[in-house]
């Protein structure tokens, strides 16, 4: 395909071809060659080092951000305190006693904080990926949650009720328990980790096609397109602009109904009864 | 083996190598460090300390509000007093004035008690020298009166003689009265 090519024909044809300027977006970016190995079993790629840089970018905010503590906040402080401060009242405290709140606070802000600072990275320049489109971390923090939940339940219950009180559900008819166990049993113990995974995941790889679509289409629009179709470009461009926005908001709130729903799961393992 | 393998297909797309699980869980366990080992114990402090800084004005702040209202209790108690000895030691002035008025009336008309009846021996005494004086005073008149009257008498032989034979002869009668007895 020529690169004066001659519209919104040659435009969409190019996105079949896949071999001439425009290239659009598949899942095998999230999974490139890797640039360092270990026999065989170890390797790092552009994901990896991706993950890293936003963990440390992540560190190094903390660090910033409660170096200098006092109980006159400096500007930086204020940031920290209020980001923290979230979590604390808007995520824990909403699914927990006060008391509870404060213990879990730890975990519920690192699951936060750990989602968001590698979610981010989808939108940032030079990466535009986010790590949490491959299964890797999102299947970890899932597990975590997993395991504090059913941990908090057998701990406030004792492992027979906790797992009675979830499968048996109070008020139902007896021979009811044959069917509604199986079922309870799917949505406490394997959906909400699978779903936590799942809609994370998918969010990242989503957010990441519909940016890197816009940021190919208006690159080819303005570069390759002649007239109209350039200013069909600068439309594209804009949206691009809006799509940014729009991610950074999606990995926000994907971060914060992680850590929600993780807390919820929490609370209500220990709240049962 | 690990090039240009491209995207997993299917379920294997949510089971993650292994290589990935260990970066993942070393990237998890630095943020983890950074945030819950380092950033939320900080921010906890921080809310802790300001939540006693508030909550230790606000006690000061009561305990001076209670501090007062005992140093106010007290100090009404302490005018209470005062005002009660005000008023004894008023009625003690009243009552040592009442006193003192009466003792001085009492003196006042002892002394015009004494001086009046000092004054009325004084005329008393005067009043009999006075006569003493004016008896004497008159004797002489008397006297002096007499003996002009006397003297002119004694000029007048012919009542003299008479007067002399009259008193020689009561003299007479008195001592032949007195040899006759």
């Amino acid at each position: 395909m020529s690169s004066t090519g001659n519209g919104l024909g040659a435009f969409l044809a190019a996105g079949e071809e896949g071999d001439t300027g425009m290239h659009m977006p598949t899942l095998d970016e999230l999974y490139p060659d890797p640039f360092w190995t270990i026999g065989d079993w170890f390797a790092f790629n552009r994901v990896d080092l991706i993950r890293v840089v936003a963990v440390l970018g992540l560190v190094v905010l903390m660090w910033l951000g409660a170096r200098r503590s006092a109980l006159v906040p400096t500007r930086g402080q204020s940031t920290f305190e209020l980001a923290i401060g979230f979590v604390h009242k808007q995520i824990c405290e909403v699914a927990m006693s006060p008391a509870m709140a404060r213990k879990y606070l730890p975990f519920i802000a690192t699951i936060f904080f750990t989602v968001l600072a590698v979610n981010i990275t989808g939108v940032l320049p030079f990466m535009n990926l986010s790590s949490n489109g491959v299964v890797a971390l999102p299947l970890i923090l899932a597990a975590c949650a997993w395991i504090a939940f059913v941990a908090q339940g057998i701990k406030a219950h004792g492992a027979g009720r906790y797992l009675a009180e979830n499968l048996l559900p109070k008020g139902a008819p007896k021979w009811m328990y044959v069917v509604l166990a199986p079922i309870e049993f799917l949505s406490t113990f394997v959906l909400r980790p699978v779903t936590l995974t799942v809609r994370l995941m998918a969010n990242m790889i989503a957010g990441h096609f519909l940016l890197t679509a816009f940021f190919v289409m208006t690159s080819y629009l303005l570069v390759s397109g002649g007239g109209l179709i350039k200013g069909l470009g600068l439309l594209t461009a804009a949206a691009s602009f809006v799509f940014v926005l729009f991610e950074v908001f999606v990995a926000g709130l994907q971060a914060f109904i992680f850590a929600l729903l993780t807390s919820v799961y929490i609370g209500l393992a220990k709240e049962q009864h | 083996m690990w090039l240009a393998e491209g995207a997993p297909e299917g379920i294997n797309l949510f089971i993650p190598p292994w290589s990935e699980v260990i970066i993942s869980l070393v990237c998890l366990g630095i943020s983890a460090i950074a945030v819950a080992k380092y950033g939320v114990p900080r921010y906890l402090k921080v809310l802790d300390a300001r939540a006693e800084a508030i909550e230790g004005g606000l006690a000061r702040a009561s305990e001076a509000a209670e501090e007062i209202a005992r140093l106010r209790q007290g100090m009404d108690v302490e005018k209470e007093a005062a005002r009660i000895e005000a008023a004894h030691i008023r009625e003690e002035a009243k009552a040592d004035a009442q006193a003192l008025i009466a003792a001085s009336k009492a003196k006042a008309a002892e002394e015009a008690r004494r001086i009046q009846e000092a004054a009325q021996r004084q005329i008393a005494s005067e009043r009999k020298a006075a006569e003493v004086s004016l008896r004497v005073d008159v004797g002489e008149l008397a006297t002096a009166l007499a003996e002009k009257i006397v003297g002119e008498a004694l000029r007048d032989n012919a009542i003299a003689g008479r007067v002399i034979d009259r008193f020689l002869a009561d003299l007479d009668a008195r001592s032949g009265a007195e040899k006759g007895a």
